[in-house]
């Protein structure tokens, strides 16, 4: 009877998950950011690359000294990308084409479902409501797992630090400037307002006025509304996106939705599995029984 | 009657400032303009406005349609056709020093209906125009020192100090 009960309630709880898993799993597909989040729109053809954003970001952040000043613009011949001493970097593209040079700063997108976050799992990451994605060292144990999962490949880590290394990447001026209601140092800076701060609902609609008000100046896309999900950071460009170096290749489905299944069966696993293989255990063990019995009577009469 | 004193100071900072754009028609436009007067990381620095008028002829090319030729692009047409010169032309008069501040932002939100929600800050239309015009006419300054020097806060700003064998070679 007590083999039965157990067998039972093992059912009644798997079912129970599983159904549970289904609604929290279509959730996370419907979710598109926080209503009141912010963002920046970044309109690659007003920026002229002057890197005012890399300085301000330095000194608002309390960044280590650059290796060449902030006016040195022979840093545009390679590729760079954002690093633990560098939250935000400008790159050059285009750079012999008619309409070129074209410049694009990269930054933490701040994605409405980020996969740094879902791929942590000591929650050091947390989307705030403000949209910002920040980041708790706290707790961080340096596994670098959201170094992998970031389609962006945006996280540095500042391997340097021996002690306490800390996973580094632009918070979108969080504790300094956006809990307060302030745009980011970065925004604040620029001189050709290349980088438009407001709420991301008003940057969607301003970026696609901008294209119908001046089609010849805009490839008709804004990159970062559907990305993965959707991002704060919002992107408009003369040219097609590929060609000044995004990654248009990623699809509109956030990281998460690539992993809720398998995500959603660990519970079931975790549950399941144990009372299943503790009742078929029984099951065989029951067969066992009787020779358990029999030895056992034979023990006595030793 | 110290109650009265703000309200009268008031009231004749309200005759200053509207008399004030009556006598800056533009006939009598100023020659010189101290442009980024509050400048921390970049120095103020005199506009010559005179040598602008005579170069470009056009107000309305800097000025929208506050003043000079009124408007011919088609967009601007549909609302600006007829509308006369306004009182205020400097370029302060619209574009805010503030742009995204949460006041700002709360004013774009609430009024769903304006046309021009995507307005430019000051800096950013200064900016846009005055190296805009100058990169399409090929004449002009368009780095940031050829305007405004930098300010020893700037050089500290910009670790300007800090210079790249490269980038010094290609300076000179």
């Amino acid at each position: 009877m007590k083999r039965r009960n157990f067998l039972k309630a093992c059912i009644i709880g798997g079912a129970t998950i599983s159904l549970g898993k289904t609604n929290k799993g279509w959730a996370a597909g419907s979710f598109e950011g926080y209503p009141e989040a912010m963002g920046v729109l970044v309109d690659t053809t007003r920026c002229i690359g002057c890197r005012s954003c890399e300085a301000a970001c330095n000194k608002e952040q309390k960044l280590p000294e650059p290796e060449t000043s902030f006016q040195d613009r022979s840093v545009f011949e390679e590729e760079r990308r954002p690093d633990s001493k560098a939250y935000t970097v400008v790159n050059e593209y285009e750079k012999k084409q008619p309409g070129g040079p074209v410049y694009r700063k990269i930054q933490c997108n701040h994605c409405n479902e980020p996969a740094c976050l879902t791929s942590c799992f000591v929650n050091a990451y947390t989307k705030t409501k403000e949209g910002a994605v920040i980041y708790n060292s706290k707790v961080c144990v340096g596994c670098r797992n959201c170094m992998i999962a970031c389609p962006f490949n945006v996280p540095g880590y500042s391997y340097e630090s021996v002690l306490n290394p800390i996973v580094k990447k632009c918070i979108l001026c969080y504790d300094t400037r956006l809990k307060i209601g302030k745009p980011p140092a970065c925004v604040d800076i620029c001189p050709q307002e290349a980088l438009t701060f407001g709420h991301r609902a008003d940057l969607i609609k301003l970026a696609h006025e901008r294209i119908r008000l001046s089609p010849d100046r805009y490839y008709d896309h804004v990159y970062g509304e559907k990305e993965l999900g959707g991002t704060s950071w919002l992107y408009l460009s003369r040219t097609s996106f590929d060609k000044i170096g995004f990654d248009t290749t990623l699809g509109n489905e956030p990281i998460i939705s690539n992993v809720k299944e398998f995500l959603g069966m660990v519970p079931m696993v975790l549950s399941i599995w144990p009372a299943l293989f503790s009742g078929i255990h029984l099951l065989s063990k029951g067969k066992h029984d009787d020779h358990g019995e029999h030895t056992e009577s034979k023990q006595e009469d030793h | 009657m110290p109650s009265y004193k703000p309200l009268i100071f008031g009231a004749l900072l309200l005759s200053m400032s509207a008399s004030y754009p009556m006598a800056a028609s533009c006939m009598s436009a100023p020659d010189s303009i101290t442009l980024n007067a509050n400048g921390k990381l970049f120095q103020p620095f005199e506009f010559n406005h005179a040598k602008h008028i005579q170069t470009i002829r056009e107000c309305s090319d800097c000025h929208h349609h506050t003043t000079g030729t009124m408007v011919l692009d088609p967009e601007c047409v549909k609302c600006h056709a007829n509308s006369s010169p306004t009182a205020v032309v400097s370029c302060k008069g619209c574009h805010t020093n503030t742009p995204f501040s949460p006041e700002a932002l709360a004013e774009k939100r609430a009024e769903k209906q304006r046309f021009h929600l995507d307005k430019m800050g000051l800096k950013g239309a200064m900016h846009q125009s005055c190296i805009g015009c100058h990169t399409k006419q090929g004449a002009g300054p368009t780095g940031c020192q050829d305007c405004h020097p930098r300010s020893k806060a700037g050089d500290a700003f910009y670790n300007s100090d800090k210079v790249a064998v490269k980038s010094h070679k290609k300076g000179h």
